[in-house]
């Protein structure tokens, strides 16, 4: 029996197998960023380890650095906050002493992890990455094996390229036929997290098939596998195609030359065979797609927009019935009403989900010409500073500020809130990010997640709204 | 790692589902650089706004059980919500079902994670509820769940009788968490296994830095 792409990139990583233990996995790329690292070196630091293969890492500053400074830097001065500023400094030492890359605040390449790798061509298909960070799934998207991992697992690939893993079993989502206009890959994924719920993939290493997806460009695959931790998959993968090698070629990182060849033709082999199997299946009609949002406080408690707050009295499940009412309480709405009639105070573009320049693109030709509602704040924040610059190379950027918006630095910002981008105690946002949980943009926020076109058309009437209600 | 042979201690019920880790510890928590000090930001938010909040209840003082609904420990990888239940004081947490990440963070950090199925859960809940200072007994060596319902729980022709509920865990983490064994020193006996396979890796494979 043929084996499924997800097996053949564990297969591929093996470095030793035994009965009764875990496999041990070789790690291709580790990526690194300030939240989840400083405990792991200073484990490094206790135990006199080194760092096994600083080339095969690299850090950025993403998570606590603010959005609103202006260039040049100097130091890590601009963050006010010195808790936050110590985290900084703590991974710009720790990179200097191990011998580690960091792009830092400021840097022109500069960004959230997520979308870094991928720009830099460190991001190739069959390749396994991880990183202190459960959107690490992004990078499935190019065919790779990528997983979020917890801090002690950090310091265990710092110190040994390697991680011992049970094999997950594989799953298969998959869409055949075309996406109906309008419909976004975010609105797919949250379609497929509400079908399937929080916990549905758990256990699982997911691969995205059919037409849907193989239409999808490259920064479309990252937002679909992106939020696969958000249904509990441990990876989320799309097969290699000449999308895939379009992108990657002439990329930084990429290979060049006589190894190009080579690796496109490895790459092309990674595809899941005819006769494979998968441990599980789950499909989705491509037709019934529209623009979803969220109404509740996990990512599976979504809608399309066209539907009304649901009531909890007609959920089957008594834990999903209690959970929806929790929600409707945190998010202060009513059953029945209307999701396209509720109002935002903020409207929020960016982060490793959608904060890559096609979603800038697609956020500006929306707005453009248009204006923000009075009292809406609209945040635009670049993935990286190499979307920003592009940006301002398109003029979008010119676009977002004559429309009220403002146009800020690299960063993860408002998706979690650890830097000043926050939502005040009862705000509400329609944000491109990934988790709608209580809190998650700050103390008290409500949070509906919504696609960059949602959100663009959210800030000019003030109200959730897709492109077609303007 | 702290070994974890058998734990007896009180329980508090946790009667949510779906708790993710931003709950179990919101972001601005986790910019602490140390690997301890993080109890106060364990359920902030729950233990401020909500009076009534089963941590904020002195029945549950001192407890060392967490009893919790499905899907516990979703979202973010963040290892600091195992380190916040840790330095609360908590040394086992109960569940239907763990998300993949926190249950690979809690038994690396020797919090034990034990899932049982939801009838069981919704018993202990009971039962806890019933008597908050209910000893409860986490056998690892047996892999067991055990406790003593509480008299009012069960009908007065009844004679005690001991509750007792199997748990699944593989063997090789068994075998770490009783031994308090170290991840890493365990692999680095591999050391050799890793240079080899290093010769063999693709010669395109991307290195940054050099």
């Amino acid at each position: 029996m043929g084996r499924t792409l997800a097996e053949k990139v564990w297969d591929a990583h093996v470095v030793r197998s035994a009965a009764g233990e875990p496999d041990l996995l070789y790690i291709d790329m580790h990526l690194v960023h300030e939240v989840t690292s400083p405990q792991a070196f200073d484990g490094l630091r206790q135990t006199g380890r080194p760092v096994r293969r600083p080339e095969l890492t690299v850090a950025t500053e993403d998570h606590n650095v603010p959005t609103d400074y202006t260039l040049p830097l100097l130091g890590a001065s601009s963050i006010t906050d010195p808790v936050s500023r110590i985290q900084v400094e703590t991974l710009r030492k720790n990179c200097a002493d191990f011998g580690v890359t960091l792009y830092p605040m400021g840097d022109a390449e500069q960004g959230i992890v997520h979308v870094i790798g991928p720009q830099l061509g460190i991001t190739q298909p069959g390749m396994t990455i991880v990183c202190g960070d459960s959107h690490t799934s992004t990078h499935g998207a190019f065919g790779a094996l990528a997983f979020g991992i917890g801090t002690s697992q950090v310091e265990h690939v710092l110190a040994t390229q390697t991680l011992p893993m049970d094999r997950p079993k594989t799953m298969a989502v998959t869409i055949d036929g075309d996406l109906p206009d309008g419909v976004t890959p975010k609105d797919v994924i949250l379609a497929v997290i509400a079908k399937a719920g929080t916990g549905g993939g758990q256990g699982y290493m997911v691969e995205y098939r059919g037409r849907a997806f193989e239409q999808m460009s490259m920064e479309g695959r990252m937002t679909v596998c992106n939020m696969s931790i958000e249904w509990g998959a441990r990876a989320g993968m799309i097969a290699p195609d000449q999308v895939t090698f379009d992108y990657l070629r002439g990329r930084d990182h990429a290979p060049s030359g006589a190894d190009w060849d080579a690796a496109v033709q490895y790459w092309t082999g990674l595809r899941t065979e005819p006769d494979a199997r998968f441990d599980a299946e789950l499909e989705l009609d491509a037709v019934s797609l529209s623009p979803f949002v969220t109404w509740g406080t996990n990512p599976g408690q979504g809608a399309p927009l066209s539907a009304s707050v649901p009531d909890p009295a007609e959920f089957v499940e008594p834990a999903d019935r209690v959970a929806a009412e929790k929600a409707l309480a945190y998010m202060a709405l009513e059953p029945g009403t209307r999701l396209r009639d509720i109002t935002v105070d903020t409207v929020f573009v960016g982060s490793c989900t959608n904060g890559r320049i096609e979603d800038l693109r697609a956020a500006a030709a929306i707005i453009k010409g248009r204006q923000v509602a009075p009292g809406v704040r609209m945040l635009v924040v670049p993935g990286s500073m190499r979307v920003r610059e592009q940006a301002e190379q398109e003029g979008l950027h010119e676009v977002f500020t004559a429309a009220g918006a403002q146009w800020r630095q690299a960063g993860c910002s408002m998706c979690l809130g650890m830097n000043p981008d926050q939502l005040a105690p009862g705000e509400r946002s329609a944000s491109t990010s990934n988790r709608n949980f209580e809190g998650r943009q700050g103390k008290g926020g409500r949070t509906h997640l919504v696609s960059p076109l949602v959100a663009a058309a959210t800030a000019v009437t003030g109200r959730l709204s897709s492109p077609a209600d303007l | 790692m702290q070994k974890f042979t058998e734990h007896t201690g009180t329980a508090v019920p946790l009667r949510r589902s779906n708790v993710d880790t931003d709950q179990i510890i919101p972001a601005v928590f986790l910019k602490r650089v140390s690997r301890t000090g993080f109890e106060d930001g364990l359920f902030s938010a729950w233990r401020a706004n909500e009076p009534d909040f089963v941590l904020n209840r002195p029945a549950y003082r001192g407890a060392s059980i967490l009893v919790a609904g499905a899907d516990f420990g979703t979202g973010s990888s963040r290892e600091h919500a195992v380190w916040a239940l840790n330095d609360y004081g908590f040394r086992v947490v109960i569940s239907p079902r763990f998300a993949d990440i926190f249950r690979g963070n809690s038994l690396k950090s020797g919090l034990l994670s034990v899932e049982l199925g939801d009838k069981v859960v919704q018993q202990l809940w009971d039962d806890i509820e019933a008597e908050p200072a209910l000893p409860i007994t986490v056998d690892l060596v047996q892999r067991q769940v055990r406790w003593i319902p509480p008299a009012s729980m069960r009908p007065a022709e009844e004679p005690e009788r001991s509750q007792v509920h199997d748990f699944v865990l593989d063997d090789y983490a068994r075998w770490r968490l009783l031994e308090g064994l170290d991840d890493i020193d365990l692999t680095l006996r591999h050391a050799d296994d890793i240079t080899a396979f290093e010769a063999t890796r693709n010669p395109w494979s991307p290195m940054v830095g050099i």
